[in-house]
């Protein structure tokens, strides 16, 4: 979460999930299918506008089923989160709903974000995003008076190749309206998988340690040289969207991979696979044999959250125990184990790399806690953060750097964590790939409720099989007869990069023009089609906008 | 403003406004309910917890009836404890008399009231089946309303809690029954699946199908722990007989989430068990025979081994790898399922052990 990063200095979520739904008079959803990604919370918006009027605005291009929940849904072409957006802050700023002293106060750099500002005239933004004038006007009083107001997105916001900045101009019309630091409010990223945000949190990015302690820095280095006897160099390593691409260049040649599925889960899957023949030696740790297991030399069996003991941290920074029910099947091993098992051999290996003495140099865990132990030690914001607190029923949300601190469910209540707020000039630009006349559609991809992610879990799950058990792909009515579609049920939708067949979901779900496809299934996976045109600073994948034609298949 | 009465002789004060029941509750003394829950909206319709109230002619449900200033409630008299008689009577009168394989029985609130007021089914009873077992297609809720009592709380969790209304009251009198939408199945009337209603029903009429016949409360052992699909982070008890999970139920305690969870976290446990699962490590012929690697034919086959083989034969190539073309040809891919603590050492091992920074996970994707 770069984009917050650069304007607040941390990447979460601000606020807590049960203050939105408890506090939030207005919640701005943008880029968050959240009542099937996030179906529990969206289940706590839905109670909250039923019960306490709570007002919803919903921006996407999908009339996805939280807007039968929303005052106001904003069907913006996508691709233009950002003209949207500056288009309402312009509003705000002609009607004065701006709150200076804030401003003032806790900010910085206001001037120039607000002459660019000035350039999203209604009647422009209008013309670029497709929203009525009327609805862009309606939109910004809504947010502008109700509040506390809390704005929510997801993969929507950054799968985008300007998903930085996409995030970095929610962020400044949150401190426009003065809206962070308090309950009901701020900027709140959710982030998928169960333990997303633990991944982060513990340094599995390339350019920081745990806590966010960036590589580049001589101080954190020295700190975890001193700590673990040796550590890596000051420059930032490659991300997942390099890293594989790297493979087929040949300056990487062995890929260690526990629990991910980038056949299925990366963009462009032709060249993917294309990568992954190249590289020389893949280990593979996972519990099932996953679509990337044909390109790995070994296999490495882990097991389920069902069979291990440890901790997730969830999408608004609460720490919570998982705790081992089943043991682990036939010869299958916590991932803790394991990795910890070829630590040992590699060190015992020798070879040219010299580790010292230092209290965290060594790899004998009895368990978890024993290394979360060392998290503690290591890690100032889970400095407090230990199993026997959270085994007592403690709830803890990080930051919480010792023992006797009760943690933080909401951020930047009195300043921010860089200081002050940094408002970001931030100006529309279109994706990398648009509709032509070639390939006339729009494509929108993601997930659905009852599947999850590459589908590895869920289509082992037979009841939701039952439920939703092949892959269907949206188009518009008006599409569908254009297209001849009437009584034929199969589409075939062809990008730049590959082609897939399915069949189709004929709704109003998504606008004409726009076909919406998921990529929970490896016979017809939306990101056999998806771009990899990256975000040049996050170097996220703009999944969310690509060109495709689709035909009817007889 | 705060109001004085006595329950049972004890003098209590609570805030105005105060149902009996929290009232009684507050001060640790015990009004047994059956369609009252804490989390929704009381009806008072079951008429179990009903109290006598000095003064009043009729009996008064305490889930309803506010206090007042001076009140005097007995919650145990002779005429409070023969109308729930009563009552429970008319409901097992109208209830099928199969606990002895009902999948609910030792989790039932009905079978614990009538063994507490022992009643028993009186001899002009129970009939026979009035409704299909299992009558809706529903993959995850198996529903029998042979065994409801009419009590609402599904009615009101998919109401209050799911806000998704698909259930309702059909028909009139005797004739009364729970119904999905307009006397439709389940997923026409537009359910989500969440299985809300069926952790909130007192009774064995909604159960959950996936766990049919596989074991019953007394039978399993409950494990706390976290959600493995999104980042929501829903706590749920893992239902485990025999070193298999054979559901999943709501745990009031969940700090997210309290009862509620959505599709994948109540039902989508079955991957765990799946006969896909790898359950020993392998390696590639080529690996074990020494040869270069090809891809083609049998040295490309996969073989089973022993742990000391394959993480000999992986930490060997890595540190080959990483001495010969430098810590920087080496890329880790972290887990964003798996526990911060392993995460937390593919950290290490990338940076202390590989010595580089090339580690990344799906937070992108
Ligand atoms: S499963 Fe959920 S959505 Fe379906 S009827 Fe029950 S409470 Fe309602
Ligand atoms: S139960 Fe559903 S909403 Fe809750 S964490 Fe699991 S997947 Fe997310």
């Amino acid at each position: 979460m770069a984009g917050l990063a650069t304007s607040f200095g941390s990447g979460a979520m601000s606020n807590s999930m049960d203050d939105i739904a408890n506090d939030a008079e207005a919640v701005l959803i943008i880029g968050s299918n959240t009542t099937e990604q996030h179906p529990v919370f969206g289940t706590m918006l839905r109670r909250a506008v039923n019960k306490r009027g709570l007002k919803i605005i919903v921006a996407d291009p999908r009339k996805i089923d939280i807007t039968e929940f929303a005052v106001l849904h904003l069907r913006h072409k996508p691709g233009t989160d950002i003209a949207l957006i500056n288009g309402l802050m312009h509003i705000i700023l002609e009607k004065g709903w701006e709150d200076t002293a804030f401003i003032e106060e806790r900010c910085e750099d206001f001037d120039a974000f607000k002459e660019t500002v000035m350039n999203y005239p209604p009647d422009k933004v209008a013309e670029i995003t497709r929203v009525p004038v009327e609805q862009l006007y309606q939109a910004a009083e809504i947010l502008a008076t109700n509040k506390p107001m809390a704005v929510i997105w997801a993969m929507g916001i950054t799968q985008h190749t300007v998903g930085m900045r996409n995030v970095m101009s929610l962020a400044n019309l949150q401190m426009l309206l003065a809206n962070m630091g308090k309950p009901g409010s701020g900027v709140n990223p959710l982030r998928g998988q169960n333990n997303v945000q633990g991944a982060c949190d513990m340094g599995g990015l390339p350019n920081v340690y745990p806590a966010y302690q960036p590589v580049i820095n001589e101080e954190a280095q020295k700190k975890f040289q001193d700590a673990w006897g040796a550590t890596s160099s000051l420059k930032v390593g490659r991300t997942v969207t390099e890293m594989i691409p790297d493979a087929a260049e040949g300056k990487v040649k062995a890929l260690y991979i526990l629990g991910e599925d980038p056949v299925m889960s990366d963009p462009d899957t032709n060249h993917i696979r294309h990568c992954l023949e190249a590289c020389e030696f893949i280990v593979l740790q996972e519990i099932f044999p996953s679509e990337t297991a044909p390109y790995a030399d070994v296999l490495l069996p882990g097991v389920s959250f069902a069979e291990k003991t440890g901790t997730f941290t969830n999408t608004e920074r609460r720490v919570q125990m998982v705790h081992k029910a089943v043991e682990p099947l036939g010869e299958a091993q916590p991932d803790w184990w394991i990795t910890a098992e070829l630590a040992k051999r590699m060190v015992a290996a020798g070879g040219g790399r010299q580790i010292a003495a230092g209290p965290y140099a060594g790899w004998d865990y009895a368990d978890s806690d024993a290394i979360m132990t060392e998290i503690n030690a290591l890690t100032p914001s889970y400095g407090g953060i230990t199993h026997a607190r959270l085994e007592k029923g403690e709830r803890l949300q990080w930051p919480c750097p010792n023992v006797e601190h009760p943690g933080t469910p909401i951020l930047h209540s009195k300043q921010f964590s860089r200081g002050r707020g940094k408002f970001m000039p931030i100006d529309h630009v279109d994706p990398a790939e648009l509709p032509d006349a070639d390939y006339p559609f729009f494509l929108n991809t993601g997930r659905v409720l009852y599947h999850y992610h590459g589908g590895e879990m869920t289509r082992r799950a037979q009841g939701l099989m039952e439920v939703y058990g092949q892959p269907l792909i949206e188009v518009n009515p008006e599409d569908a007869a254009r297209l001849g579609l009437n009584g034929e049920k199969r589409v075939r939708v062809t990008s730049r990069r590959g082609s897939i067949e399915a069949e189709a979901w004929v709704t109003d779900r998504v606008p004409p023009g726009m076909v919406y496809a998921n990529f929970h299934f490896p016979e017809a996976s939306a990101n056999e089609l998806t771009i990899a045109a990256l975000d040049p600073v996050a170097k996220i994948p703009e999944y969310k906008v690509c060109a495709v034609k689709v035909e009817a298949v007889k | 403003m705060a109001v004085n009465l006595t329950i049972d002789g004890k003098p209590v004060e609570v805030p105005e406004g105060t149902t009996i029941l929290k009232a009684a509750r507050m001060h640790g003394i015990t009004v047994p309910t059956l369609c009252y829950h804490k989390d929704l909206t009381p009806t008072g319709n079951c008429r179990i917890c009903v109290v006598e109230v000095t003064g009043q002619r009729f009996l008064q449900a305490a889930c309803v009836t506010p206090v007042w200033e001076g009140m005097e409630v007995k919650t145990h008299s002779e005429r409070a404890v023969g109308s729930r008689r009563k009552t429970l009577e008319l409901m097992l009168a109208n209830h099928p008399q199969d606990c002895l394989t009902c999948d609910a029985s030792g989790s039932c609130e009905l079978q614990d009231l009538a063994y507490e007021y022992e009643v028993e089914v009186p001899q002009w009873g129970y009939k026979g089946t009035r409704y299909v077992t299992d009558s809706d297609p529903n993959p995850f809720v198996r529903v029998d309303f042979n065994k409801c009592i009419l009590c609402r709380r599904c009615v009101l969790a998919c109401e209050e809690i799911q806000a998704r209304n698909v259930w309702g009251i059909g028909y009139r009198g005797f004739e009364e029954v729970i119904v999905a939408g307009a006397d439709t199945t389940m997923l026409d009337a537009r359910c989500e699946s969440c299985g809300q209603c069926v952790a909130y029903c007192p009774t064995g009429a909604l159960t959950n199908k996936m766990s049919y016949g596989l074991g019953r409360a007394h039978q399993v052992t409950k494990v706390t722990t976290t959600c493995t699909y999104c980042g929501v982070g829903c706590q749920l008890d893992l239902e485990v007989k025999d070193n298999r999970i054979i559901g999943v139920s709501s745990n009031p305690d969940a700090p997210v989430n309290g009862m509620a969870l959505c599709v994948k976290g109540r039902y989508g446990y079955d991957f765990v068990h799946h006969p896909d699962r790898l359950t020993r490590p392998q390696v590639r012929r080529y690996l074990l025979e020494g040869g270069s690697k090809s891809r083609q034919g049998s040295s490309w086959d996969w073989v089973e081994t022993d742990w000391d083989t394959a993480l000999d034969i992986t930490a060997r190539k890595l540190v080959a790898t990483r001495d010969t073309d430098g810590p920087d040809s080496i890329g880790v891919l972290t887990s964003a399922k798996c526990l911060n603590e392993e995460n937390y050492l593919m950290n290490k091992v990338a940076r202390q052990v590989i010595g580089t920074n090339n580690i990344d996970h799906c937070a992108r994707l």
